[in-house]
């Protein structure tokens, strides 16, 4: 008992002593606070006033500077201009409204902004800058920012804005910026903070968006310091961004304006590529837009102009439209059977102007018929009969597969909006698509480019490029990203037999430069310039037998969207090949008349360094060739020949 | 406990016990709850939804739970220690293991009326647990190296299921108030410099590697540390507002910009303005004066504990109590440094002001727990 309460003693003497020690450093902590707060309330109290109550520190992003895109020359397509605006941030301006009408006074403003303005700042947090106005004349942002003690709230502003040089020629590949909308940024999982800032610009079509993610760049940031006017008193801290990637593309700017020129009236388009390692150097679809209309946002207006054109100026027709590649589709139908052994180079078919195979009658388009054709004629006369005839043989399987072996029939994977995978149709399709069996009479129409087989224009091109090369050459757009050249895979070699691809060969160059040839009238007189190449006119109705029988219409007597499209593909030089083009001039009538003239001037200007040498064109054309290119629409002509410095 | 048997005829009875009350504590307490509520009003703009009726009703059901503890004999409390050490330690193990899966990553038991956070528990049955060990153990054993190792065990298991959570605030305060008590106890003072220099020692060792070949974090490792030792270089995150807070703060100046005429507090550059930052509201309304009344107000808390342990004779409730304050002390230390930009963020309210109702609920019973020693001290 004694003993215990010595211990409990003892023990209580010892948490006593320490319990002192621990409160008395308590207490002291609790002083050094109350120091602290007497240093920050009191010695520096004026400081931090000021700041609270006449600065206020803002962290602003810096949104990153967009990469620009240039042509395979460096010549820029897509480039940033400096755009002057006012921002208002609701939380420096009290009355949104009042302010907006002070500022009213100042610059011309429409009432259409203030009410955009007002809706804006309600929407957006309170310290969120809202603009009012962009694409101001230098005068008027200097009046805002020259009156800026008046107008508490109001900042004048400088940004970037995308800006295309080229105007309407590269509105289908390049596409067009806008600013940021909520679908797309429904559309993002976890976006990028720079999305928040008003009017920041991303891709919506085209390259600008598909590789959005190389031309942004990132944001940067800055804590600036603002009196109770706004004016940035200091710049406390700033964190550079980071300028987006540039973008070389492979198109030829020169050519591409020639081409985009060209079709000008014309609802069509023209790719040409080079075929041996597939860039692609021109992308024309006809007609185009301004895309600087909707950087600025278009106007209901214009939008209904282009949606309503029957032209379909917004469709990019080069990769999104689909067509049936009609006579142009022959080489693949001869090299399945070649290919298959079925049927020799010099093999004969003996066309009377029709055949008839499951109970129907297929006609050829010359109701009297060819005669005797081989390979060489057939393909130089565009026999439909032959096709029929060689097409029962060899069966839509093997066409199938040597279409998609040439590239038909496959989506490329180019930075381009909506690129079509088009249509190379088989027995198993048929069966699970349109749940019917396929007919005899399905293969017919396939073996000359008709029924159920869709291409697009850069298809056919890389169609061509295959037949020129005999290797499985594949499209390029982009040609060098942050200026490091984008690798390209070798072409290999398509495996076809030499003496095959050869008779296609030789019969294409008989197209454009035997008397004969369907594509005579659209030739090259220049031996080093030939044109290699088909026509192909495709039928978009179905020709009755009674109208057969009356005499079928001729295309001029039919409206514009019943007559027949009209396509060309070729390659040239025909010895050497180089460049590779496909045309489609839609409802264009025959092929030979509305797409080869076509070919071979954007041909010529390819291998003319975009302008063709009229010496190039038989005798007898240059006249008319001369009047038709000095018409051209061209941007700047003549062409400077100012070297090329910007990179 | 013999000798708490053998007084108990002296210790009060019946209502009378009411009369034995610490009342100054209670009057304190109720003091700074006031305060607490008239900024989440102000804070609120004006307005008593949405915090300050939840508030005001929590602190009800505190003080109606602090006087039921305090009128329990406190050698029932001591008797409890281990089971409400041990209940804690399983609450935190289910939500941390039940939580994830089952709950879907919950931190807190519904009650029904609140949510409980079993971490903010542990930090007063830690407390109890480790008075209740010293209690027991002899003191000339309390020095040697295996009855020290024991209580560190009892510290470290409920940490470490807190930092997994994670939360660092929470573990800060457990480690530091389980320390207080054993440095209380008389654990040997060579016990607390050695864990201190291991500690520096440590921390010196990693940051000496960095950037040579036996570096000992990587890289990205060492970035977080930047951030939250220094947090002007994530201007976006807490570094800003710790700037925002500081201006505030310092905005208030003497006598403050009076109630609800703070600006900085109206511009909502603060998520956590209702809890861990509403000490800036209050400095930037009523200015020094208001700020150091409310230091006022804590540090009297901290003086009437301590002059509460210092008379009390039974071990387990001076223990107690000074674990209790000591809490108490870490909480509004922690809380207030961190919003005048002594120490990094974070995640710590302040004590009976912040919004929130486990920290007020287990802090009030606590202080039921300190009233109990009181009113049953040995006399």
């Amino acid at each position: 008992m004694k003993q215990q309460d010595k211990d409990l003693d003892q023990s209580a003497r010892v948490i006593r002593r320490r319990a002192l020690v621990l409160g008395g450093l308590q207490l002291g902590f609790a002083g050094l606070l109350t120091l602290r707060m007497r240093y920050m309330q009191i010695d520096q109290a004026d400081q931090y006033r000021m700041l609270a109550e006449e600065n206020r520190i803002n962290l602003r992003l810096l949104p990153p500077t967009r990469g620009l895109i240039f042509d395979r020359n460096g010549v820029p397509i897509a480039e940033n201009d400096q755009n002057y605006r006012v921002v208002v941030v609701r939380e420096d301006a009290g009355d949104v409204a009042a302010a907006l009408e002070r500022l009213r006074a100042l610059i011309p403003i429409t009432q259409e902004d203030i009410d955009r303005t007002l809706r804006e700042t309600a929407r957006r947090s309170a310290f969120v800058p809202v603009t009012v106005a962009d694409r101001l004349a230098w005068e008027d942002i200097s009046r805002v920012a020259v009156n800026a003690p008046a107008l508490p709230g109001l900042h004048p502003d400088v940004g970037q804005s995308r800006i295309y040089p080229m105007g309407q020629d590269f509105a289908h590949v390049v596409g067009y910026v806008g600013p940021v909308s909520d679908y797309d940024l429904s559309k993002l999982e976890d976006p990028d903070p720079v999305l928040q800032i008003p009017e920041f610009q991303i891709g919506k079509v085209g390259v600008e968006a598909k590789l959005e993610g190389d031309l942004r760049g990132k944001a940067g940031n800055t804590q600036i310091e603002v009196n109770a006017v706004g004016r940035v008193m200091r710049e406390l801290s700033r964190t550079e961004g980071q300028t987006g990637n540039n973008l070389q593309l492979t198109v030829d700017e020169k050519l591409q304006n020639f081409a985009q020129a060209r079709l000008e009236g014309e609802s069509a388009a023209v790719v040409v590529m080079d075929c041996q390692n597939g860039d692609l150097l021109a992308l024309a679809s006809s007609p185009s837009f301004d895309p600087n209309l909707f950087v600025r946002g278009i106007s209901s207006a214009d939008y209904g102009l282009l949606t309503n054109n029957k032209y379909r100026p917004l469709a990019n027709k080069t990769v999104q439209g689909l067509y049936p590649p009609g006579s142009t589709f022959k080489m693949v139908t001869a090299l399945a059977a070649l290919e298959a052994g079925l049927v020799g180079v010099e093999d004969t078919v003996y066309c009377p102007g029709h055949l008839t195979a499951g109970g129907r009658r297929f006609h050829c388009w010359k109701r009297g018929g060819h005669g005797h054709m081989n390979l060489h004629n057939s393909l130089m006369q565009s026999c439909d009969v032959y096709y029929y005839d060689i097409s029962q043989r060899v069966g839509i399987d093997k066409i199938t597969e040597m279409a998609r072996k040439l590239g038909l029939g496959t989506r490329y994977d180019i930075p381009m909006s909506a690129v079509a995978e088009g249509l190379t149709p088989t027995k198993a399709w048929k069966r699970k698509r349109k749940d019917a069996d396929w007919r005899i009479g399905d293969t017919l129409n396939a073996s000359i480019g008709q029924g159920y087989v869709l291409a697009s224009p850069l298809q056919l091109a890389v169609m061509t490029s295959r037949l020129a090369t005999g290797t499985d050459v594949t499209p390029h757009l982009v040609k060098a990203v942050d200026g490091v050249d984008q690798p390209r895979p070798e072409p290999q070699s398509l495996g076809l037999k030499r003496s095959n691809l050869l008779g296609v060969q030789r019969a294409m160059f008989a197209v454009s430069n035997n008397r004969r040839g369907t594509a005579y009238r659209s030739r090259v007189d220049d031996e080093g310039l030939r044109i290699a190449g088909k026509t192909g006119t495709s039928q978009v109705r179905n020709i009755t037998k009674a109208e057969r029988a009356r005499g079928v219409f001729r295309n001029e007597d039919l409206p514009w969207e019943r007559r027949d499209h009209a396509l060309f593909v070729g390659y040239a030089p025909a010895e050497r090949p180089r460049y590779a083009i496909s045309v489609v001039v839609e409802h264009g009538g025959g092929g030979s008349k509305a797409a080869a003239p076509i070919a071979r001037d954007v041909m010529l200007a390819a291998m003319g360094d975009g302008m063709p040498d009229l010496k190039a064109y038989p005798a007898a054309h240059r006249g008319a060739a001369k009047e038709r290119l000095d018409a051209l629409h061209l941007r700047n002509r003549p062409a400077p020949a100012k070297p090329k410095t910007r990179a | 406990m013999s000798y708490l048997e053998h007084q108990i005829k002296s210790v009060p009875g019946g209502a009378r016990k009411l009369l034995y009350v610490n009342w100054s504590l209670v009057l304190l307490l109720v003091a700074i709850v006031t305060i607490g509520l008239a900024m989440l009003y102000s804070v609120a703009g004006g307005s008593f939804s949405p915090w300050v009726e939840p508030q005001a009703k929590r602190f009800i059901m505190g003080m109606v739970l602090m006087f039921i503890i305090a009128m329990v004999p406190i050698w029932f409390w001591r008797n409890m220690a281990g089971l409400a050490y041990l209940g804690s330690v399983l609450l935190l193990l289910a939500v941390e293991f039940v939580g994830v899966t089952g709950m879907g990553a919950q931190r807190w038991i519904d009650l029904g009326f609140m949510r409980l956070q079993p971490s903010e528990l542990m930090k007063i049955a830690l407390v109890m647990m480790l008075a209740a060990y010293y209690d027991w153990l002899d003191l000339e054993k309390v020095s040697r190296p295996f009855w020290v190792l024991l209580p560190v065990v009892l510290i470290m298991i409920p940490t470490a299921l807190v930092l997994k959570q994670p939360d660092l605030g929470t573990a800060i305060l457990l480690v530091t108030g389980g320390g207080i008590v054993m440095f209380l106890a008389g654990v040997h003072w060579l016990y607390f410099g050695a864990v201190i220099a291991a500690g520096a020692g440590t921390i010196y060792t990693v940051f000496a590697s960095r950037g040579t070949e036996w570096q000992l974090l990587k890289d990205y490792q060492f970035r977080r540390i930047d951030t939250f030792l220094d947090p002007a270089s994530d201007p976006l995150g807490a570094g800003y507002h710790i700037t925002q807070s500081k201006i505030a703060l310092g905005s208030g100046g003497w006598a403050g910009r009076g109630f609800m005429e703070g600006t900085q507090s109206r511009l909502n550059f603060l998520p956590e303005k209702h809890t861990d930052f509403i000490f800036t509201t209050l400095a930037e309304e009523f200015g020094f004066v208001g700020a150091f009344s409310l230091l006022a107000l804590y540090g009297g808390v901290l003086i009437l504990c301590l002059g509460s342990a210092m008379v009390n004779r039974d071990r387990f409730s001076s223990l107690l109590i000074m674990g209790v304050a000591a809490t108490f002390f870490l909480f509004f230390a922690v809380n207030m440094s961190m919003v005048m930009g002594m120490a990094p963020v974070v995640g710590v309210p302040l004590p009976l002001v912040s919004y929130g109702g486990s920290a007020m609920l287990v802090l009030l019973a606590g202080f039921g727990l300190v009233q109990s020693a009181h009113v049953h001290r040995p006399r």
